[in-house]
């Protein structure tokens, strides 16, 4: 893997960047036997093979994607990256993350566009400023950095909010995470694949896992794909909405839902918008990408479904709510509409770890806000499976917690987990 | 927006339905007598299937009926609706038989932000 450097950038200028290359492998199909498989490319299950490679020094690892990398959940979502989440458990694992994220480009030497520009998070009820308020200060005492900003400090750090007393939900405060923001979401499969690739890495796409096999005494030993068997002891499910049926294969029911979830982007206009607004309650977010799209977020559809597209009604209910909150939106076009499959638990927290088969680790369950989780999620979960036992800050994320009721109940904290 | 057939209304949008749900999880008669496992996984554990999946619909603008539906949660048609506490209409469709729509590919879907 050739580095990238100014130097690199100023000598491929002068001769016509005829010297790139492939960013990573890309073998036509799995080799026969592997240390460890990861079943799904998209950020998390790239992020999982890297740190498996780099930190755990198990390198004849494969990522087999039924599609082309990052085109699941990664490469549909709104790139929204945060920590603030109420429960301790939760806030450990998202800010274990957030501080993976700040020296990530530097890490794997690829730009991710990481952006901290803050999310805000409004409030429109009394309730609501009741609920963020208390989120904020539980944020403060673990340590996550969350302020709470009066309806003037919100709009003077994003002027195009409308304090208009007259709206439907009007502003009555928020809450604002400084070192939240967005990142570029392909940037981040491809530098995780790039650096995974460069430590040995085997990248397969196209190449679907149709079966899990599993020896006399019931442990995986291997898996069956489109590109042919593959033997190995390890085995990491990291397929976001399709986990039920990967899972499946393996005779293990899962406690989760699969939902589509939509987003939209505008046409692309001059930067007019500062950082990342959020409503949980009239479920609306916005940011502008760096291309000056705007990039808005969905609810989820009523009913599960692997169709990829949501119905337009909800959509047009987050089109009303960023039109009220942002007048001067009202004229923009909307250029591409678009959905993805998130996998939901009843406890809206994410499965990292063991499963009841031997060999075989579950990373699943990010639901609607995963994204913001790539690196940490990937960081603990190598660790999981290099160990065969979690990482403190995924332990408590167990599939075993459905069982014992030791449940980490951000459905009621978060509202929305974006 | 689905058009949702109701057994005793007929189809109707979606605007007047909740969803509620996978069907025939039957509450257990004696849940002192469940071992952890066992009530975990039936508060919990869900089929989730690309493909057919039976379940409830309640027609909340409409007749106020609970019901059950079969819809292949890959195309989102529709292929059966049922009164509750009837069973599961045998020869369930594959994805195959169905004379699928002409609905857009997942490729065709894709989109980026
Ligand atoms: C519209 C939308 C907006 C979102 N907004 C945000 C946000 O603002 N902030 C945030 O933090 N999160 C957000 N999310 C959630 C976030 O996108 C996901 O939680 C996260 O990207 C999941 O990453 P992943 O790598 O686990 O899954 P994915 O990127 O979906 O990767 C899973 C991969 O597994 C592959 N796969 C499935 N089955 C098989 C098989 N049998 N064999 C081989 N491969 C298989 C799939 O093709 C897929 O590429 C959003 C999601 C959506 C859909
Ligand atoms: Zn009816």
């Amino acid at each position: 893997m050739k580095h990238f450097s100014a130097a690199r950038l100023a000598r491929e200028a002068l001769r016509g960047q005829s010297g790139w290359t492939e960013h990573w492998r890309s073998p036509d199909r799995p080799a026969h036997a592997y240390d460890a498989v990861i079943v799904g490319g998209g950020g998390h299950g790239l992020a999982t093979a890297y740190y498996l490679a780099k930190q755990h020094g198990i390198r004849r690892v494969a990522v087999l994607e039924k599609g082309w990398l990052g085109g699941g959940n990664t490469g549909r979502n709104t790139t929204i990256i945060r920590s603030n989440y109420l429960m301790e458990e939760s806030a450990a694992l998202y800010n274990h993350a957030v501080k993976l994220w700040e020296g990530l480009s530097r890490e794997l030497n690829y730009n991710v566009m990481f952006s901290p520009r803050g999310v805000m998070m409004l409030a429109h009820t009394v309730h609501d400023v009741q609920v963020g308020k208390r989120h904020v200060y539980a944020n403060q005492l673990a340590g996550v950095d969350n302020d709470w900003l009066s309806p003037d400090q919100a709009q003077e750090y994003c002027p195009p909010l409308s304090l208009d007393a007259g709206m439907r939900y009007p502003v009555l405060g928020a809450a604002l995470q400084r070192r939240g923001g967005t990142a570029r979401h392909d940037a981040v499969a491809w530098g995780y694949a790039r650096a995974a690739s460069a430590l040995g890495v085997d990248i397969v796409q196209n190449c679907e896992v149709t079966g899990i096999r599993r020896d006399a005494g019931g442990a995986v030993c291997g898996v069956d794909t489109t590109r042919g068997a593959v033997a190995t002891r390890r085995v990491g499910v990291v397929a976001a909405g399709h986990t039920s049926v990967v899972m499946a294969q393996a005779g293990v029911r899962m406690p989760l839902e699969s939902y589509p979830l939509q987003a939209l982007v505008s046409e692309p206009v001059k930067p007019c918008f500062p950082c990342v607004v959020m409503s949980n309650t009239i479920h609306a977010y916005i940011s502008q990408s760096d291309k000056g799209e705007l990039v808005i977020g969905a609810g989820t559809d009523a009913y599960t479904s692997y169709s990829q597209q949501g119905g337009l009604h909800i959509a047009t209910h987050t089109l009303d709510a960023i039109c009220e909150l942002f007048p001067q939106f009202r004229r923009m076009r909307m250029l591409r509409n678009w959905g993805g499959i998130v996998d939901v638990t009843p406890d809206r927290s994410p499965i990292i770890g063991k499963t009841p088969v031997p060999g075989l680790y579950v990373n699943c369950g990010w639901g609607t806000g995963g994204f913001k989780a790539t690196p940490g999620s990937g960081h603990v979960f190598a660790h999981t499976m290099a160990h065969d036992a979690p990482h403190p800050i995924n332990a408590p994320f167990a599939l075993d917690r459905f069982r014992t009721g030791q449940l980490i109940d951000e459905a009621a904290a978060a509202a929305v987990a974006h | 927006m689905l058009l949702i057939p109701c057994p005793i209304c007929g189809a109707r949008p979606e605007a007047e339905f909740t969803y509620a749900g996978e069907a025939h999880i039957a509450r257990p008669v004696d849940p002192a007598a469940l071992d952890d496992h066992a009530w975990g996984e039936f508060l919990y554990a869900r089929t989730n299937p690309k493909g057919d999946h039976a379940e409830r619909w309640r027609h909340t603008h409409g007749c106020g009926r609970f019901f059950n539906a079969l819809r292949n949660t890959h195309t989102d048609r529709f292929t059966a609706s049922y009164l509750a506490g009837a069973t599961r209409p045998h020869g369930t469709p594959t994805t195959e038989s169905l004379d699928a729509p002409a609905m857009r590919s997942e490729t065709e879907q894709w989109g980026q932000a």
